[in-house]
C-alpha cells in the first residue's frame, strides 16, 4: 500500500503545489509593489509639456487634493559605453537640489545621489549598471542635446517609476541598450536650455480626492505650456506593464490552480475509491467483529485523511519552495528593492479545506459502498466477475485474437465507467502538461510574429523632431544602409463618447516594405486608403466598428482634434495601435511630408560603422536594433517562461505518475489471481505482464490524444482570461508541446510499468492460488 | 538414470517455510516414484504436507533440500524460466478453487492453454471429454461450481500433459457434483494415459486410484495398491 499512498499523495501535492506557488507569487508581488509605491511615493499623476516656468510648480502644488509635486526636466540622450559598439540610448531625469525628489523617490543600491551643481555626476538605474557591469566611479560618454560630455557614476538606483524599463517603441525590456539616468537639475537644465523651467511633472494626490479632477485642473493650467495632457498611473508604461503582468499572474493564480486542483481532485476521488474497493474483505471482517459502519467509516476516513494530509504538507512545502525560487526569478525582471514573500493564509486554508473535503468525499462514497454489503456476503468467496461479449468487441477484435489480448479488451469493455475514469485520468494529466507548455508556444509565436513578420527592419531611428521625408534619401546614400523607410508616429487620445484611450497613431507608407500590420494569420494587412486601421482589442474597448467615426486628439504639436473614420480592424498580439496611411496622416496634421522615424535595412559587415555614424547625427534621438530586442527576449522572458514550463511539466508528470501507478497497482490487486493462474498454466512472466501492462498501454495511448484535445480547450480558457492591452496571447499549441505532454505521460507510465513488472515477478504463485477469490 | 516408466522421482525432499519468527517444516524427507499412466490418490489431513509436495512436483515451488527429477530433468535446481517451460509443456493443474479466467468463456479458457502448448487437442474436444460441449460459450459466472471445475479439468488436459496434478478438486463441491468431476478425471486418465495425482483429505476417494499414498506430518506414512479401481459413480461420502 505504501507505493499507492505515496502516489495518491503526489497527485495531491502536485495540485496543491501549483496553487500555492501561483497564489504566493501573486500575493507577494502585489504586497511588494504596494509597499514600494508607498515607501517611495510613486506618483498618481504624470504630465509632460514643452516648457513651463518653475514657479508654476508651486501653483500646481497648491491645487486642492495635491499632496506633493516634483517638477523636473526630462531628456533623451545617446550614450557611448566603453567596450560596447551598439547604439545605447537613455532617458535623463533631473533631481532637485535637495537630492531625493518628493515624488518618485529613488532606492539607492550603491553609492550616493549626484551632488547638486556637479554637472558630470550621474546616478544610473541598476538594470543598466548590471548589463554593463558599471559601478560608482565608472565613466561613460553621453550626447545630450547634441553635445558630448563624460559622466561619472556616483550611485546605482531603482525607481518605482521604472520597475519595468522599456525602451520607447520597444516591446520588451533591453537593459544593455536602454537605461535611465538621474542628473542634478541644474546640470540637466543647463544642457537642455531649460534653466528655470520644467518639462515634466509628477504629483501625488490625496487618497480621498478623485485623480481625474486633479488632472483636469492641471491640464487647464498647463495647456498653454504645451502640456500633452495629464495621465494617471494606468497610462504610465511601467505601471501598466506591471499591472498587466499582475492581471495575468492573477489569472494564473486562479484559473491555473483551479484547473490543476480540479484534475488532482478528480483523480484523488477515483484512486481513493478504487483503493477502498480493494479493502472490501477487510471491511467485512471488521464488521463481522462487531464494528459499526460508523466506526469502519471513521477508520477508513482516517486513512484517507492521512494520505490527504501527507499530500497537502508535501504540496505546501513544494509550493512555498518553488514560489520562492520563482520570486527570485521575478526579481531579475521586476526590479523591486526586495521581494516581500507573502502567503495569503485565507487562500491556503481554502486550498487545504478543499483538498481534505474532496479526499474524504472520494473515500466516503467507496466506504459506504463497501459497508452496504452484509459481512457474510462480503466474506463469502465471490463468484467470478460477470463478463459478456459486446457487439462492439465482435466488430473490433479479429477472430484469431490471442486469449490474453481478448482478456485486455474484455476488461476494458466490462465496466465502461471505470475505463472512462482511467482514461480521463490519463487525459487530464496530459492536458495539464499541454496547458503548462502552451504559454511558451504562445509567447514564441507572438515574438515570431512581431520580429519575423511585423518588424523586418534591422534598425529603427527616432528623430528628435519631425524631419522632411527627403531625409530618407540622404540616409540611403550612407554607406552600410541598404534601404530606408519613413514613418510618422504621434501620441494621441482616441475618444468615442465617454470611452477614451491613450495610444500611438502611426502613419505608414503604402506599400510598406519593412514594418506592417498583420492579421491573425500573420498576413500583412494593407492600411485602408482613407481612415483608420485599429487593433481589434482597441476597437472593442472603444466600442467602434468599421464605418464609425472616432475623435482623435493629438497630444503633441498644435494638439489639434480630428474626426476620422474607422476603416478597418485587425488583430495584433502585441500592443495596441491606430494606423493611417502616411500621406493621409500628413494631410490631417496639416503638415508637409514629414516623418519622425526611419526604419533601416543594414549591411551586416558595416553595421558597427553605421551605428556610430547614426549616433553622431544630431537629429537622431534613439536607435533600436531588432536583433537585440530578440536577444533580450530570449534572455528574460524566455528564461522565465521556460522555468515556469519546467515546473508545470514536472508537476504534470507527477500527476501522470500518480494516476498511472495507481491504475497499474489496483489492476494488479484485482487481477493478481488470474495472472497467477496463468503463470501456473505455464505462461511466462513476460506474457503475463502483457496482460497487465497491455491494458494500461491501451488506456495511455487512447488517453493521450484525448488529453491533447482537453489541453487545447483549457488553453483556450486561459487565453481568454489573459487578454490585456499589452498583449493577447494567441491560442497556439505546437506539435512540440503535444510531444512533450505525451512524453511526460509515457515516461511516467513506463516508470509505473516498471514497478508493476517487478511486482509481478515477485508474485507468490502458490499463495495467490491458496486464497479464495 | 530413472527407469523409462518412472515419471517423477523424489529423494529425501524437505521443505521448511519461514513464517516470521516461526519455522514450519512441511515436508520431512519424501522418497517417491510415480509411474506413467497411473492414477495416484494422495491422502492426508490438513497440514500433512500433501499440497506442498504437489507444488514441488508441479514446478510451482522448490524443495529446501533433497532432489526431484521429472524423467531425467532435475527440477530441484531449475531456474524460474525452466520451471515455467516445464509447467507449460508437461503439467496440467486442477485446483480446489477452479482459477478460471472470468473474462474468458469456457472455450477461451481452454484456448488460453492450447495456444501456448506444443501438441494440444482442440478446446472443443477437451470440453467434450468432460461433458461440457453444450456450455462452451458460457462465461465462468454463468456456470455452476461443478461445471467450472470441469472446465478447469478440460483446460488442464487440453495440452495433453504427461502429468495431471489435482489439489482437492472436489473440495468446494457437493458430493454429487464432486463425483461428476472425479468421473471426468478418471475418464481423462483412461483415455489420454496421463499420469494423474489427486490429493484429498477425503478417504472415500481413495478407492478410485491405482495406488493410494498416505501422508502425515510431512512424511509418507502408508502406501497401498488397489487391485481394482472403483468407478467414481460407486463412491459416496
Amino acid at each position: 500500500m505504501r507505493g499507492q499512498v505515496l502516489a495518491i499523495a503526489l497527485v495531491i501535492a502536485g495540485g496543491v503545489a501549483v496553487s500555492v506557488l501561483s497564489l504566493a507569487n501573486y500575493t507577494s508581488l502585489i504586497t511588494t509593489r504596494a509597499a514600494y509605491y508607498d515607501d517611495y511615493r510613486f506618483a498618481d499623476v504624470f504630465v509632460t509639456l514643452k516648457r513651463a516656468p518653475r514657479h508654476l510648480a508651486a501653483v500646481i502644488a497648491g491645487l486642492p487634493g495635491v499632496q506633493a509635486v516634483t517638477a523636473r526636466v526630462e531628456a533623451s540622450a545617446k550614450l557611448e559605453v566603453p567596450g560596447f559598439d551598439e547604439p545605447v540610448s537613455a532617458r535623463l531625469v533631473s533631481l532637485p537640489p535637495e537630492g531625493q525628489p518628493r515624488v518618485n523617490r529613488l532606492f539607492l543600491r550603491q553609492g550616493r545621489l549626484p551632488h547638486p551643481g556637479r554637472s558630470r555626476e550621474v546616478a544610473v538605474i541598476q538594470s543598466f549598471a548590471e548589463a554593463h557591469d558599471l559601478t560608482p566611479g565608472d565613466r561613460f560618454a553621453a550626447i545630450i542635446n547634441g553635445r558630448r560630455q563624460t559622466l561619472r557614476i556616483t550611485g546605482v538606483v531603482e525607481s518605482p517609476e521604472f520597475i519595468y524599463v522599456m525602451p520607447p517603441g520597444g516591446m520588451l525590456p533591453d537593459y544593455a541598450r536602454y537605461g535611465v539616468l538621474w542628473l542634478s537639475r541644474d546640470a540637466l537644465a543647463a544642457a537642455m536650455d531649460m534653466t528655470g523651467a520644467f518639462n515634466s511633472l509628477v504629483a501625488r494626490v490625496a487618497p480621498e480626492v478623485p485623480v481625474a479632477s486633479v488632472m483636469a485642473a492641471m491640464d487647464r493650467l498647463l495647456a498653454r505650456y504645451g502640456g500633452t495632457g495629464a495621465h494617471g498611473r494606468e497610462d504610465q508604461v511601467s505601471h501598466q506593464l506591471l499591472d498587466d503582468e499582475l492581471v495575468q499572474l492573477r489569472t494564473m493564480a486562479t484559473v491555473f490552480p483551479a484547473i490543476f486542483m480540479a484534475v488532482a481532485m478528480f483523480l484523488l476521488n477515483v484512486v481513493i475509491q478504487r483503493l477502498i474497493n480493494t479493502q472490501r474483505d477487510l471491511i467485512a471482517i471488521l464488521k463481522a467483529f462487531g464494528y459499526s459502519n460508523r466506526q469502519v467509516g471513521w477508520h477508513f476516513s482516517q486513512m484517507v485523511l492521512t494520505i490527504a494530509v501527507i499530500g497537502l504538507v508535501l504540496g505546501m512545502g513544494l509550493g512555498v519552495w518553488l514560489g520562492r525560487a520563482m520570486g527570485e526569478l521575478y526579481m531579475q525582471y521586476y526590479r523591486f528593492p526586495a521581494l516581500l514573500f507573502r502567503l495569503d493564509w485565507g487562500w491556503m486554508a481554502l486550498v487545504s479545506g478543499l483538498t481534505l473535503l474532496v479526499a474524504w468525499l472520494g473515500g466516503w462514497r467507496a466506504i459506504r459502498h463497501a459497508t452496504a454489503l452484509p459481512p457474510a456476503e462480503a466474506m463469502r468467496p465471490e463468484g467470478p466477475a460477470r463478463f459478456r461479449v459486446t457487439r462492439l468487441e465482435r466488430w473490433l477484435t479479429p477472430p484469431r485474437f490471442s486469449q490474453p489480448s481478448r482478456m485486455i479488451v474484455r476488461q476494458l469493455f466490462r465496466s465502461p465507467a471505470k475505463t472512462a475514469l482511467s482514461l480521463s485520468g490519463v487525459a487530464l494529466a496530459t492536458a495539464v502538461v499541454v496547458v503548462g507548455n502552451f504559454q511558451f508556444d504562445a509567447v514564441t509565436l507572438m515574438v515570431h510574429a512581431q520580429f519575423a513578420r511585423v518588424q523586418q527592419q534591422d534598425a529603427a531611428v527616432t528623430f528628435v523632431e519631425p524631419v522632411n521625408a527627403s531625409a530618407l534619401y540622404s540616409l540611403r546614400r550612407q554607406p552600410g544602409i541598404r534601404y530606408a523607410e519613413g514613418r510618422r508616429v504621434v501620441a494621441v487620445r482616441l475618444v468615442n463618447g465617454h470611452r477614451r484611450s491613450r495610444t500611438v497613431l502611426t502613419g505608414l507608407p503604402e506599400p510598406a516594405h519593412l514594418q506592417f500590420v498583420i492579421d491573425q494569420d500573420l498576413n500583412p494587412v494593407p492600411v485602408p486608403e482613407h481612415g483608420l486601421l485599429l487593433t481589434d482589442f482597441l476597437a472593442r474597448s472603444l466600442a467602434v466598428r468599421p464605418g464609425d467615426r472616432l475623435r482623435v486628439e493629438l497630444l503633441e504639436g498644435d494638439r489639434r482634434r480630428l474626426e476620422l473614420p474607422v476603416s478597418g480592424v485587425t488583430r495584433e498580439f502585441l500592443g495596441v495601435g491606430a494606423y493611417l496611411r502616411l500621406p493621409v496622416m500628413n494631410r490631417a496634421l496639416g503638415e508637409g511630408p514629414l516623418i519622425n522615424q526611419a526604419l533601416l535595412n543594414l549591411s551586416p559587415e558595416q553595421a558597427t560603422a553605421t551605428y556610430q555614424a547614426l549616433r553622431d547625427m544630431p537629429r537622431v534621438l534613439a536607435i533600436t536594433l531588432r536583433r537585440t530586442m530578440l536577444d533580450s527576449f530570449h534572455q528574460t522572458m524566455a528564461r522565465t517562461f521556460l522555468t515556469f514550463t519546467l515546473f508545470i511539466s514536472a508537476l504534470g508528470g507527477i500527476i501522470a505518475f500518480g494516476v498511472v501507478y495507481n491504475t497499474v497497482r489496483i489492476s494488479l490487486a484485482e487481477k493478481g489471481r488470474e495472472l497467477a493462474s496463468l503463470r501456473v498454466l505455464g505462461y511466462s512472466h513476460r506474457e503475463v505482464a502483457h496482460i497487465l501492462l497491455g491494458e494500461v498501454a491501451v488506456l495511455v495511448l487512447a488517453g493521450i490524444p484525448l488529453g491533447w484535445l482537453v489541453g487545447y480547450g483549457l488553453a483556450g480558457a486561459v487565453v481568454t482570461a489573459m487578454q490585456t492591452e499589452l498583449y493577447r496571447v494567441p491560442l497556439t499549441v505546437t506539435p512540440q508541446t503535444l510531444a512533450i505532454a505525451a512524453s511526460v505521460v509515457v515516461a511516467s507510465s513506463l516508470a509505473s510499468g516498471l514497478v508493476a513488472w517487478r511486482r509481478l515477478r515477485g508474485l507468490d504463485l502458490v499463495a495467490v492460488l491458496k486464497t479464495r477469490e | 538414470m530413472a527407469t523409462p516408466d518412472v515419471v517423477f522421482r523424489t529423494r529425501g525432499i524437505t521443505k521448511v517455510y519461514d513464517q516470521g519468527e516461526v519455522q514450519v517444516q512441511a515436508l520431512r524427507g519424501i522418497d517417491l516414484d510415480l509411474f506413467a499412466g497411473e492414477l495416484v490418490v494422495m491422502l492426508g489431513a490438513s497440514g500433512s504436507g500433501k499440497s506442498t509436495l504437489l507444488n514441488i512436483l508441479g514446478g510451482l515451488d522448490v524443495p529446501t533440500a533433497g532432489k526431484v527429477w521429472y524423467r531425467d530433468q532435475e527440477l530441484s535446481r531449475a531456474s524460474d524460466a525452466t520451471l515455467t517451460r516445464f509447467r507449460r509443456d508437461h503439467v496440467g493443474f486442477v485446483f480446489q478453487f477452479y482459477n478460471l479466467i472470468p473474462s474468458l468463456t469456457a472455450r477461451e479458457n481452454v484456448a488460453a492453454v492450447t495456444e501456448i502448448a506444443r501438441r494440444p487437442m482442440s478446446p472443443e474436444a477437451a470440453l467434450a471429454l468432460v461433458g461440457l460441449e453444450s456450455r462452451m460459450d458460457h462465461f465462468p459466472a454463468q456456470l455452476s461450481g461443478g461445471e467450472q471445475q470441469r472446465v478447469a479439468i478440460a483446460r488442464a488436459i487440453a495440452k495433453r500433459p504427461e502429468v495431471l496434478l489435482c489439489d482437492e478438486p472436489t473440495g468446494a463441491l457437493d458430493s454429487a457434483t464432486g463425483i461428476l468431476v472425479l468421473e471426468a478425471l478418471a475418464r481423462a486418465n483412461r483415455e489420454t494415459g496421463t499420469t494423474t495425482v489427486i490429493i484429498t483429505h477425503n478417504a472415500a476417494i481413495a478407492a478410485m486410484g491405482d495406488r493410494v499414498i498416505t501422508l502425515s506430518d510431512g512424511r509418507i506414512s502408508g502406501e497401498h495398491r488397489n487391485h481394482t479401481r472403483q468407478a467414481p459413480r460407486g463412491l459416496s461420502w
